[in-house]
């Protein structure tokens, strides 16, 4: 599959918002719960200590 | 020889481990991942009817797999712990269900997001998205109850009578919601008809599905961790831990 | 059984010099059906098509404003405790109580459904399968409410967390018995939901029992 030029591969055909929209949601998500993880574990030290 | 199976049930042995195996499978859930999405988007080709927007399959269907497989492993953790009453067990549970609720709140909008290019409306009322959503309510109900209840042993127990009636009935709301849209659309509007697949791109979703869940055990045992260090800091190896964290 | 019986008796009794409790479910069924009109319209064709899924809407949330009332008085005068303790099996005990409370929560909303069906002008033929779907369908919402009942006794928001916990499970009972008159409506008849809800009806019997039981134990160390 070859995209051709960066531009052609970032407007996926037209679709640009729909896929990136979908992408980008997806990988907030997943650092937002893996920094969620790391603040609630330093609360839990903090709350040993 | 004889394998102690039971050396790992008990937090302060688990605790480190978890920690191990949370670092491998996070490294292998990017690896998994990487390849996933070369494929996904660079060997996978265009869909002739779909063009580029079918390229969201490669999140929303793994998610979706994950939203399911999650709940009932969750569900399976619970219950070992209402039946052999171990404390380890109920914690699993509680710390897979925020991760399940992550993929199934991510199905729901990748296939929000599918849906408005292919059918024109941001959401459609087909068989799999509502029982997504009703999936949804059943993780948010999960963590609802266990957040209202003070006593941890309590929480995990209310939790698994919860978690198991929930699983018996995720198969009869499923078919039952099919059933619903068969009766009420005709069965034309369907997302789970991805585009007749060629064999590179149900291996662009398989890979992503096994990022998912590598991605998943990570999560999980890192929040396991957590409710580890939460409900055992009075314990003389947290203790040890936060000191030596520091 | 007579220990049953007389569990049933009793709740019933307590619900009648409570009679309020009791007119309140019903009204805020007629209410709830009364109010969809006004929303979206007194067009008739449009009415009739949503009766169904409207009176089954609002019976199961009638249903389900009730469901506190299962437990709630027993376990805070002590009673329920007395319960856990006796010689009969508390399922067996739980499934006397559901079965009161839906002869006063579930059982006057199917009587009165027809009169409200009316007001949607749903054809005669179909007030037959709507009223008898809801016959089946409302014992299998008490008998599953009861599950979300047991497991927030006592605790603070329990009606608004019952009610998250319990609208899920919900929704097969819902699709199968407002299809029902919908199936019936187009013509394929509505057996195959009825069939459907009594098979539902005899699983959530048998085992709603037992999980709200192992519930009430949870709940009550």
């Amino acid at each position: 599959m070859s995209w051709g030029s960066w531009e052609n591969f970032l407007a996926m055909g037209g679709y640009a918002l729909y896929v990136w929209g979908s992408y980008a949601v997806t990988l907030a998500l997943v650092i937002a719960e893996l920094a969620l993880l790391a603040l609630r574990k330093r609360n839990a030290v903090e709350r040993i200590r | 020889m004889s394998i102690n199976w039971f050396k790992y049930s008990s937090p302060q042995t688990f605790f480190p481990l978890a920690g191990k195996l949370a670092l491998g499978f996070g490294v292998l859930a990017f690896l998994a991942c990487g390849v996933g999405l070369y494929l996904g988007f660079f060997v996978a080709p265009t869909d002739a009817q779909q063009g580029e927007s079918y390229r969201i399959i490669f999140i929303h269907v793994p998610a979706a797999w994950m939203s399911m497989f999650l709940y009932v492993v969750m569900a399976f953790w619970a219950g070992l712990g209402l039946a052999f009453n171990t404390r380890l067990s109920g914690m699993m549970a509680s710390a897979i269900a925020p991760t399940g609720a992550l993929f199934t709140f991510i199905s729901l909008w990748t296939g929000s997001f599918w849906g408005k290019p292919t059918w024109g409306t941001w959401w459609v009322w087909d068989a799999r998205l509502t029982s997504e959503l009703i999936l949804l309510f059943l993780y948010f109900g999960f963590m609802a109850l266990q957040a209202a209840i003070d006593d941890p042993r309590r929480a995990d127990k209310a939790g698994a009578v919860l978690a198991l009636v929930g699983v018996v009935n995720v198969p009869i709301i499923y078919f039952s919601v099919k059933w619903w849209n068969t009766l009420h659309q005709g069965a034309s509007v369907s997302l789970s008809k991805a585009p007749s697949m060629a064999a590179v791109m149900l291996a662009g979703m398989l890979v992503m599905a096994f990022g998912f869940w590598f991605y998943s055990i990570a999560a999980v045992l890192l929040r396991a961790r957590c409710i580890m260090l939460e409900r055992e800091r009075s314990s003389e190896w947290a203790g040890q831990y936060a000191r030596g964290a520091a | 059984m007579s220990a049953l019986r007389s569990v049933i008796f009793r709740d019933l009794l307590l619900a009648a010099r409570r009679s309020s409790d009791v007119l309140t479910v019903v009204l805020f069924f007629v209410i709830v059906v009364s109010l969809f009109p006004l929303g979206i319209g007194p067009e008739p064709q449009l009415l009739r098509t949503v009766a169904p899924g409207v009176l089954w809407v609002a019976a199961l949330l009638a249903s389900m404003l009730a469901l506190n009332r299962v437990f709630a008085a027993d376990h805070a005068d002590g009673t329920l405790e007395q319960m856990m303790l006796g010689a009969t099996p508390l399922g067996m005990v739980v499934a006397a109580k559901v079965f009161a409370h839906w002869l006063v929560s579930g059982l006057p909303l199917v009587l009165i459904s027809p009169v409200l069906a009316l007001q949607f002008d749903l054809p005669q033929e179909l007030l037959g399968v709507l009223v008898l779907s809801l016959a089946l369908g409302t014992p299998v919402l008490s008998l599953i409410g009861a599950i979300g009942a047991a497991l927030t006794l006592g605790l603070r928001g329990a009606g608004a967390l019952l009610s998250l916990l319990v609208l899920p499970l919900y929704v097969p009972v819902l699709i199968i018995g407002a299809g029902a008159a919908e199936s019936a409506a187009s013509g394929l008849g509505g057996h195959a939901q009825l069939f459907l809800l009594g098979a539902m009806l005899i699983f959530a019997g048998a085992f709603a029992p037992w999980a709200a039981a192992v519930a009430l134990r949870i709940s009550i160390e």
